[in-house]
């Protein structure tokens, strides 16, 4: 049997917004021993009947197609694209980032902050929290470069993601 | 939240307006339900009020919310409807559980509906509260809390349209009692439009294409048919009887598959898997084409992955896309209802130009014979009078004289060794006919199961093939049985053990029998006295034959009691782990073997 590399990727749903539709599908990863990584959810249509839900999960790759098709057996969801498979993609995912301290490292985070075009977004005499919006990479080493310079919390969005180009979610 | 059901189309003028017990059942009746299998309670007193007042649905009363369950499974499963079932909330719906990944595991479409406290309480910890929801969720196919009265009629719909579509499974409607009680609009059926319809898809008419030309190249092929088949309907049956007799290529079944293609036919090598016949194990072994029809390689059934089929073009049918490729890696995967595929199977093979090589499937059918020449079943039965009897001889007599009657016959069985004999020495004629936990291996389905099977065929022989231990699961369903004057055989091959338990403690754990013997056991034919059924025993061979021409001829409900050998082994056996070749063959095929399997590792 050849050994399959594992690799992670980017699942968006479109599911009926109803009382658990998000619990089937958390049970269905949970349930079955597939990971997931982050996950965010927010209803996208006009009136509120359609929630997207956008899952970042790692495996190999005929695990993420058996993750796949196991989604689309589920009577709420609608859609399932696998965005990483499926061409080019935009995922972006936003964190607020706490950070104590004062004198040199104060500055130098404040620096960093504005390098990354992060966002002080509360401040007080001993502390930031920074607003950062990008991918997950950005996030990742945004948040490295602080951890020296006092970081204590981090509180982060998970990802929200989308074709690039015309294609919508909805004509693949 | 706003909806929990697909979208309804409702005519403010011609919408009634009824209390929500009469909307279920005017839904149900809708639907064409004439049978629910249930157990009443608090939550579910104003459903057995409009139960009371109406005369299109029958209402059958179990002892156990797990026997309605089994039964409503088998009663779907011997007639191709919904089974519907219905519990009261907390305990009620708990018992049903079982029941529910069992009809899950598989693929029974059933309806269950349970009482719920009313809305204003729930998540207060009230009286038989539960988080049914919750708690079923990955037990049931999909499932619903219906919280607003403009949501039952269209729940109920669509639940049937779920339970039945696609791959069939279990769906469970939670009904707090305000919405029973108060009430609500009913919709018809026409007006609501079920999500399931999200899901249909053509089939891939250039895979069959392809999996035909396949089987056209094929040398050593086979078939190896499913439950999927009999889920699709008799006619997918029908199919796959044209398709084998249009090619001549050996077929072998599944445990739930029994009965798609006539088990008495030459072509028919009997039941694969860890108990599967000689023959069936060595020519998925050796075979170059396989067609998987409506069968999910299950672990059961595959043995050793790296060593399963090893050199075999895989072509996979199934209605399921996330059956394909889930365990086996195929190289044609055909999604769609299996019936209609082998009709188009049967469409292109007539198409392509004739089958080449008829001269080596002949070899294929020579070697296949051969393997055949040992007998994998023949067991060795001592002829005295006084002989004890062996449960394969008590399967197969049952069998041959069960046949013998010429009835529409139904075999339900209980869990373990004799399940396993009674697919084996079982041979039908028809599909629907075999009623066995697979999936789920549950003991104590078969007594529930034979009640649904007789309630569904009055005039049928229901037949219980049973064990000792298993049958003390649901025991408590005589008491079903002698309410509705069940005339149902329940033969319990009685061999003190649980004899699979036993078995696998023999082979595997140094003949520990730990807590696998039957002790203190009830004196079953004084226990079916009591429950104003007719009790028999019987311990010696020559009395085996007139006890059971006994039991098929008495025209009420019969316990027969058989004393069997109890140190018995159901071979053949692939353990755990090994491959289709490294078969255990019984003490009577044991000399024999060695040689043949050498043939046969030769061919593959
Ligand atoms: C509910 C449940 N509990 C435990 C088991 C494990 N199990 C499988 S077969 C078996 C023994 C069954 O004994 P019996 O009914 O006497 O049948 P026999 O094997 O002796 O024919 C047991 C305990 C099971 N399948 N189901
Ligand atoms: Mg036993």
């Amino acid at each position: 049997m050849q050994v399959e590399v594992s690799g992670s990727a980017v699942i968006s749903l479109l599911v009926d917004n109803e009382s658990g539709a998000l619990a089937r599908i958390v049970e269905l990863f949970s349930g079955r021993g597939y990971n997931i990584q982050s996950l965010t959810v927010a209803p996208v249509d006009e009136h509120g009947h359609t929630s997207r839900v956008n899952i970042v999960t790692t495996g190999t790759q005929s695990s993420i197609r058996q993750v796949k098709t196991q989604l689309e057996r589920l009577v709420p969801v609608s859609r399932v694209v696998n965005l990483t498979a499926e061409g080019p993609y935009v995922a972006r995912e936003m964190a607020l980032v706490k950070v104590v301290s004062s004198g040199e490292p104060r500055t130098e985070a404040l620096r960093i902050a504005q390098a990354f075009r992060a966002r002080a977004v509360d401040t007080t005499a001993s502390s930031f929290v920074f607003e950062l919006t990008g991918s997950t990479d950005k996030l990742d080493s945004f948040i490295e470069l602080m951890r020296p310079l006092g970081l204590v919390e981090v509180s982060r969005t998970g990802v929200a993601s989308i074709c690039r180009g015309p294609q919508t979610i909805q004509n693949f | 939240m706003t909806r929990t059901t697909g979208s309804t189309t409702l005519d403010a003028q011609t919408t009634t307006t009824l209390p929500g017990a009469e909307v279920l059942l005017r839904a149900l009746v809708e639907q064409g339900v004439e049978v629910i299998f249930g157990y009443p309670g608090g939550a579910v007193l104003p459903i057995y009020d409009a139960l009371f007042k109406q005369n299109h649905i029958r209402h059958v009363l179990v002892r156990h919310e797990q026997a309605a369950v089994h039964a409503a499974e088998a009663y779907a499963r011997s007639t191709g409807k919904v089974g519907v079932v219905l519990v009261t909330s907390g305990p009620g719906a708990t018992n049903a559980v079982t029941g529910l990944l069992d009809a899950m595991m598989d693929s029974i479409p059933l309806v269950c509906l349970s009482g719920q406290v009313p809305t204003p309480l729930i998540g207060n910890d009230a009286f038989q509260e539960a988080d049914t929801t919750g708690i079923t969720r990955p037990v049931t196919k999909y499932n619903y809390l219906v919280r607003k009265p403009e949501d039952l009629a269209p729940a109920v719909h669509e639940a049937f349209a779920i339970a039945r579509s696609g791959r069939p499974g279990p769906v469970l409607i939670d009904l707090p009692k305000n919405i029973t009680v108060g009430d609500a609009p009913y919709v018809e059926a026409h007006a609501v439009t079920p999500r399931t319809t999200r899901m249909g898809s053509q089939p891939d008419r250039a895979a069959i294409t392809r999996a035909v030309a396949a089987m056209k190249a094929g040398k050593r092929p086979l078939f190896y048919t499913g439950g999927g088949v009999i889920n699709s309907g008799p006619q997918a049956s029908a199919a796959l009887r044209r398709l084998v007799e249009l090619t001549g290529f050996p077929v072998t079944s599944t445990l739930m598959g029994l009965g798609a293609f006539p088990g008495t036919d030459q072509r028919f090598l009997g039941m694969l898997g860890m108990h599967g016949t000689y023959e069936a194990n060595l020519a998925i072994h050796g075979c170059d084409v396989l067609i998987a029809l409506g069968s999910r390689f299950d672990d059961r059934v595959t043995g050793r992955l790296d060593a399963f089929s090893p050199s075999s073009f895989k072509i996979h049918v199934d209605i399921d896309p996330s059956q394909i490729n889930k365990i086996v890696h195929v190289n044609e995967g055909i999604v769609g209802d299996v019936g209609q595929i082998i009709d188009l199977m049967i469409e292109e093979w007539e198409k392509q130009p004739a089958y080449a090589h008829k001269s080596d499937l002949d070899a294929w059918w020579t070697q296949i014979e051969s393997w055949r020449a040992l007998d994998c079943l023949r067991f060795g039965q001592d002829k005295a009078p006084d002989a004890v009897i062996k449960p394969q001889q008590a399967i197969q007599r049952i069998y041959e004289l069960a046949r013998q009657t010429g009835r529409d016959t139904y075999v339900s069985t209980e869990v373990g060794q004799h399940q396993m004999w009674a697919a084996q020495f079982f041979r039908f004629d028809a599909p629907n006919r075999w009623l066995t936990s697979g999936g789920l291996g549950t003991m104590g389905y078969g007594l529930p199961a034979a009640v649904g099977a007789q309630i569904a065929h009055p005039d049928a022989l229901v037949m219980d093939i049973a064990g000792e231990a298993s049958t003390l699961m649901n025991i408590q369903e005589l008491g079903t049985i002698a309410q509705y004057r069940l005339p149902v055989k329940i033969f319990i091959i009685n061999n003190h053990y649980m004899g699979m338990v036993r078995q696998w403690q023999e082979l595997l754990h140094g003949s520990r029998y730990s807590e696998s013997y039957s002790d203190a056991l009830p004196d079953f034919v004084k226990l079916a006295e009591s429950f104003h059924a007719t009790g028999l025993r019987v311990t010696r061979l020559d009395e085996l034959d007139a006890t059971i021409q006994k039991a098929l001829e008495h025209n009420g409900p019969v316990l027969v009691d058989i004393c069997v050998a109890e140190g018995e082994n159901c071979f053949p056996m692939i353990p755990s782990g090994a491959a289709h070749n490294q078969m255990i063959l019984g003490p009577e095929q044991e000399a024999s073997s060695a040689t043949i399997s050498k043939e046969g590792q030769m061919l593959v």
